[in-house]
């Protein structure tokens, strides 16, 4: 695009024609936005033709012809790193002026009146927004079959469920109708679902990405990230969305490398341990051997790989399993019909907040505000709420001893591959062993990605690398050096569902 | 039965009858599980209720900054009148059982 050789417009047509040829079956959107996109495509190709034209100018008048391009301005818009990329979002981070519902009739129709800080930074380096992604109720669930709206199919066979919660975001890169897409992870729901639908998912650490404008779930665990079709990709937009920002207090102050000129750096001589618990029973057989074979040729780059131990691990799924309801019984107070989308009239305003609710929430949010609600409740706080979160500071320990002797940890993403459509809706505790292997990571708040690293079954298998906090760099250099060395990932077949 | 009664009035989430049967099933079933933690020794052990305790502090400077203006606020409201949001009236029927 910078040089001329193809337009924004054209570009977004693309997606748009694809969209509109797979999405009635896949259900990966839930707004499309297709006009403004249109306009904003001409906007920054007009942006990107001056620009062309001014540089030339340049040259004329004496630059030298073989000096380097400066890097573009990343709050310039059209002159910006991702200029005339189109993306997809998640419909948990607010939009302004395109609608928002969290995958829930309690918004249906709600327009945020401002901007996820995300969303800023994307449209201020020219990324170009096609529409909001379908998701599980309030980023609730692991199949992608929580939607209040319908369920997303995974590309690869579209019997089977995406995972989730970003189901949308992971079967739309997946299939091809976005470049790239942005997924919410409060306990794996952007690795998951990359998993299962064999794209790149990357969870940063906790504080790493403004939480400003994504809709709250589990504050303390959820974590906004990016979901690609390569590596190199998901350094490009990890690069534009990580920062400090004021209007986050949990925004971390940290200083941000430049995530893509990592990769390529050698991996030879990285220590990797391989947590038993994740590799022993559960884990499906061909998963397993899938992992083991990436863990070959991660040995054979280099990496000294050996197995080692997070003795808390089994418990992780029960102190997310409270602590995560806990914390959204909380957040969902506020969808009471006061102040933004569904009401339903009651005699009082106890039987109207009650009622819309009840008519706005779908099962399982309702199942999970119970939970929470109770777990908080007077007489049990102590016995589930705070019990749970003194066994997360072991869990958390457990990282922290593992990463004083090893640089990385590796490990499936998930147990199975994609699962049947209605194969676990019956079983609520069935689907949430679902995150068993992810879980961990958001309760400890480090950053770990997901990466195609085979099949089993005829489908994608996720390959999990998780860092200490911040190492996000380090675990990009280590994603990126495997999918080479396995030749940029041959599943990544063309994907027709 | 009644505990399943008293936490939907808690959380202000009005059930049927039947999603009363069938919550108290799931949700026994699941904390069950939860009993595993009863395994883990916590003496001594702090708590964990930021993922990276000591990083951030919750609390920013007590500096006045621009919001959302009165009409952006009120867009998404199910009713309002004029600069406010309209509800029904209350001090009544907030009693557990009214």
């Amino acid at each position: 695009m910078r040089r001329g050789e193809l337009r924004a417009r054209d570009l977004v047509e693309s997606c748009l024609g694809r969209t509109a040829s797979l999405d009635g079956v896949l259900g990966c959107f839930l707004t499309l936005d297709g006009d403004r996109a249109l306009e904003r495509a001409a906007l920054i190709d007009e942006e990107l033709a001056r620009a062309r034209r001014q540089s030339a100018g340049v040259g004329e008048t004496g630059a030298h012809p073989s000096a380097p391009a400066a890097r573009p301005d990343p709050s310039a818009g059209g002159h910006g790193i991702l200029a005339g990329i189109p993306y997809a979002c998640k419909d948990n981070m607010c939009t302004r002026g395109v609608t928002t519902t969290c995958g829930s009739r309690i918004l249906e129709g709600y327009v945020p009146p401002y901007d996820a800080t995300v969303v800023e930074q994307l449209t201020g380096t020219g990324a170009i927004l096609l529409g909001k992604t379908n998701m599980d109720e309030f980023a609730m669930g692991s199949s992608g079959e929580n939607s209040a709206f319908f369920p997303t199919r995974n590309p690869h066979d579209t019997t089977r469920v995406p995972g989730g919660s970003s189901s949308g975001s992971a079967a739309a890169v997946a299939a091809g109708l976005v470049p790239f897409a942005l997924g919410s992870d409060t306990g794996g729901s952007v690795r998951q679902p990359a998993s299962f639908c064999g794209v790149v998912g990357f969870k940063p650490t906790y504080g790493r990405v403004s939480r400003y404008g994504l809709v709250a779930f589990a504050s303390s665990l959820d974590q906004i990230g990016p979901l690609t079709l390569t590596v190199a990709d998901c350094a490009l937009v990890m690069e534009v969305m990580a920062g400090h920002d004021p209007r986050d207090a949990t925004s971390a102050q940290v200083p941000v490398p430049q995530y893509t000129a990592v990769l390529g750096r050698d991996v030879r001589g990285l220590r990797l341990g391989v947590p038993r618990e994740y590799m022993g029973e559960g884990i499906e057989p061909g998963v397993r051997e899938a992992v083991r074979a990436a863990l070959g040729a991660l040995a054979d780059l280099g990496c000294a790989v050996e197995e080692c131990s997070l003795p808390h691990t089994d418990y992780a799924l029960a102190v997310y399993y409270l602590v995560a309801p806990a914390e959204a019984s909380s957040n969902l107070a506020r969808y009471d019909g006061v102040r933004y989308g569904l009401r339903v009239e009651g005699g009082d305003i106890t039987a109207m907040y009650s009622r819309t609710r009840r008519r706005g929430f779908g099962p399982e949010v309702r199942r999970r505000i119970m939970l929470g609600t109770y777990a908080l409740s007077a007489g049990y706080y102590d016995a589930y709420y705070l019990k749970a979160q003194k066994v997360r500071t072991l869990v958390r320990r457990d990282f922290e001893q593992a990463f004083a002797r090893y640089d990385l940890l590796v490990a499936p993403t998930s147990p199975t591959v994609a699962f049947r459509l209605g194969e676990r809706t019956d079983d609520p505790l069935s689907m949430y062993m679902a995150d068993v292997c992810t879980i961990p990571v958001n309760l400890a708040g480090i950053p770990a990605i997901s990466i195609p690293c085979g099949q089993s079954e005829g489908l994608p298998v996720g390959l999990q690398i998780m860092g200490p906090p911040f190492a996000e760099g380090l675990i990009l250099q280590a994603a990126w050096a495997f999918e080479q060395a396995t030749g940029g990932a041959p599943w990544r077949q063309e994907v027709t569902p | 039965m009644r505990e399943v009664e008293h936490v939907a009035w808690l959380a202000r989430l009005e059930l049927t009858d039947e999603e009363k049967q069938v919550l108290a099933g799931q949700l026994g079933r699941i904390l069950e599980y939860m009993e595993k933690l009863k395994e883990v020794d916590t003496e001594g052990i702090p708590p964990t209720f930021h993922a990276l305790e000591g990083m951030a502090s919750p609390l920013r400077q007590d500096q006045p900054a621009p919001g959302l203006d009165p009409e952006g606020a009120l867009a998404g409201a199910p009713d309002r009148v004029d600069d406010l949001f309209r509800v029904p009236r209350t001090g009544e029927g907030e009693e557990e059982g009214a």
